[in-house]
């Protein structure tokens, strides 16, 4: 078992935001069980700022922890804002993580941004 | 907080008899046993007494065993010795495909060099067909290399059955019976096996202590040559005190199997009812009746295996997984994945091996630690959540 962060037990130990919200405005998928990770997550956008997010994570401690810190992280902001957040500042929000959980767990913005984006193609649709 | 250890095949204690039998070798009876002095006598009939007893648990003549440092090096001078000495006559190897990376990965630079290997299919249980080694075997094979029993699942192979096979087509035959020896009755003339390569930690001997029994006529190239230890198979100055205990596990094994594997079959068999029954979607991996007494491998269905065994060890609880993400080159199980189970079943494996410490009163409390912990980490998993999904249209489409 590798060497985890204080920050990184503490998200996984009490992972904040699990679970899926209600009529989610955008979900976004990563990951498969073939590598061992898998992530969705579900955001609810109001006034172009993300309201609510929650997700469901299959995955090692990295990979609950990287779900619960990217859903702080998601909160409140503006759509803009939360495209920006990255896999690397993540990481660094949770004090590192190990070298060879960087590439397979750490894929939680990744999951994020595909959710703004299923949010952003519906929206433009509706409009269109 | 309680500390309970199921996952004493990764190491275990060693067996205060064993100790002390070693302590002495440390310090008193130092000597080389090649000495031609008086100081080399003691250590040099230790050994022979440790040899002696390791050929006494496998029904062999103590001249047929050598000692090595690990079964991986015993797998090493089978197979690379082997192969050596036969260039002449063929260039195919056959192995099942669950066998310890120390004998896979030997397979896989021989095949870079241009040999042929055939890796046998194993069915869902993890057993191999005889059928199939009968099919695999050409002119040109060498050597035939199929564990006594799987150290990660169970599994117990039907080794007479499969030598009765290589003999017919006259082809030596190994196993790696590390996981087994100790455990089971091992008899290389019932096994009919040409070539046994076992490791005394895992029945409470030390690390660093193992041996390889060698059937006569079968020729070995030596993988460390320098000096004439070990019948020239093995050069290097003899652990002394690795040996003796070796033999003095091997003849407390020998001495006590029945009733240490009964005790420990009895306990795997309760914590296997109550966790089966305490949680659902848990599933068996390994043989239901044909596996070592120790060992139980189990799927917690719709969660990740390190997620668990981190939980777990927060509990006290010490298990090992055949998840990616706790092994060291971040693959799953080889294991899992050729008895078919599928991925997400491959990662959310737990095995546990019982020891020394282990108790029937400590079922109540895995069985509760562990049912919380698969509830909790399968509330936040999308396999679950997909899972009850499905569940529930199933259920209103009847």
């Amino acid at each position: 078992m590798p060497q985890y962060s204080d920050k990184v037990m503490d998200h996984f130990t009490k992972p904040r935001n699990i679970g899926e919200v209600e009529e989610p405005d955008g979900v976004g998928e990563v990951g498969n069980p073939v590598c061992g990770d898998m992530m969705k997550f579900t955001i609810k956008v109001k006034d172009n700022r993300i309201e609510d997010v929650k997700y469901l994570t299959f995955g090692c401690g990295a990979a609950i922890a990287v779900s619960s810190m990217v859903s702080e992280m998601a909160k409140g902001k503006t759509l803009e804002e939360a495209k920006k957040i990255t896999n690397k500042q993540v990481a660094e929000e949770l004090g590192g993580l190990p070298g060879n959980k960087m590439h397979c767990s750490n894929l939680g913005a990744d999951a994020l941004h595909n959710a703004i984006d299923d949010y952003m193609a519906k929206d433009k649709a509706s409009a269109g | 907080m309680k500390e309970i250890n199921l996952d004493y095949a990764a190491a275990a204690p060693l067996d205060k008899r064993v100790v002390e039998k070693m302590i002495p070798f440390f310090t008193e009876y130092y000597g080389n046993p090649s000495s031609g002095h008086t100081l080399g006598e003691k250590p040099k009939s230790a050994i022979e007494d440790a040899r002696e007893a390791v050929a006494n648990l496998v029904g062999a003549e103590p001249k047929n065993i050598i000692f090595t440092a690990s079964v991986s090096e015993a797998n090493n001078l089978v197979i690379k010795g082997l192969v050596k000495a036969g260039k002449k006559r063929g260039n195919h190897l056959i192995a099942s495909s669950i066998e310890h990376f120390s004998v896979l990965n030997q397979l896989k630079t021989l095949e870079k060099e241009g040999y042929r290997v055939t890796l046998l299919p194993v069915d869902n249980y993890g057993m191999v067909d005889p059928k199939d080694l009968e099919a695999a075997i050409d002119d040109q094979t060498i050597l035939i290399s199929i564990q006594t029993a799987n150290s990660e699942i169970g599994t117990i192979q039907p080794i007479a059955e499969l030598t009765a096979v290589a003999r017919e087509h006259d082809i030596p035959f190994h196993t790696d019976a590390a996981a087994a020896a100790g455990w089971i009755e091992l008899d290389v003339e019932a096994m009919g096996v040409d070539l046994l390569s076992l490791a005394g930690d895992q029945f409470y001997g030390p690390k660093g202590s193992a041996a390889l029994y060698i059937r006569r006529g079968v020729r070995l190239m030596p993988q460390v040559e320098g000096g004439i230890q070990e019948k020239g198979l093995r050069a290097g100055t003899e652990n002394v005190p690795a040996i003796v205990g070796l033999g003095e596990a091997a003849k407390i094994a020998k001495e006590t199997m029945p009733d240490r594997a009964g005790k420990l079959a009895a306990i795997r068999d309760q914590l296997k009812e109550s966790l089966l029954e305490a949680i659902p979607n848990l599933h068996l991996n390994g043989h239901p009746e044909q596996r070592l007494p120790h060992n139980l491998n189990l799927s917690v269905e719709f969660v990740e295996g390190e997620a668990l065994l981190m939980r777990l060890q927060m509990a006290g609880i010490y298990v090992s997984s055949g998840s990616s993400c706790t092994s060291q080159a971040l693959k799953s199980s080889h294991v899992l994945s050729a008895i078919g189970r599928p991925p997400e079943l491959a990662q959310g494996s737990l095995q546990l091996t019982l020891g020394p410490g282990s108790s029937a009163e400590d079922i109540p409390y895995i069985t509760e630690q562990l049912s919380e912990i698969a509830a909790l980490l399968r509330n936040m998993s999308p396999l679950y959540h997909q899972h009850l999904k499905e569940e529930k249209t199933n259920a209103s489409v009847q």
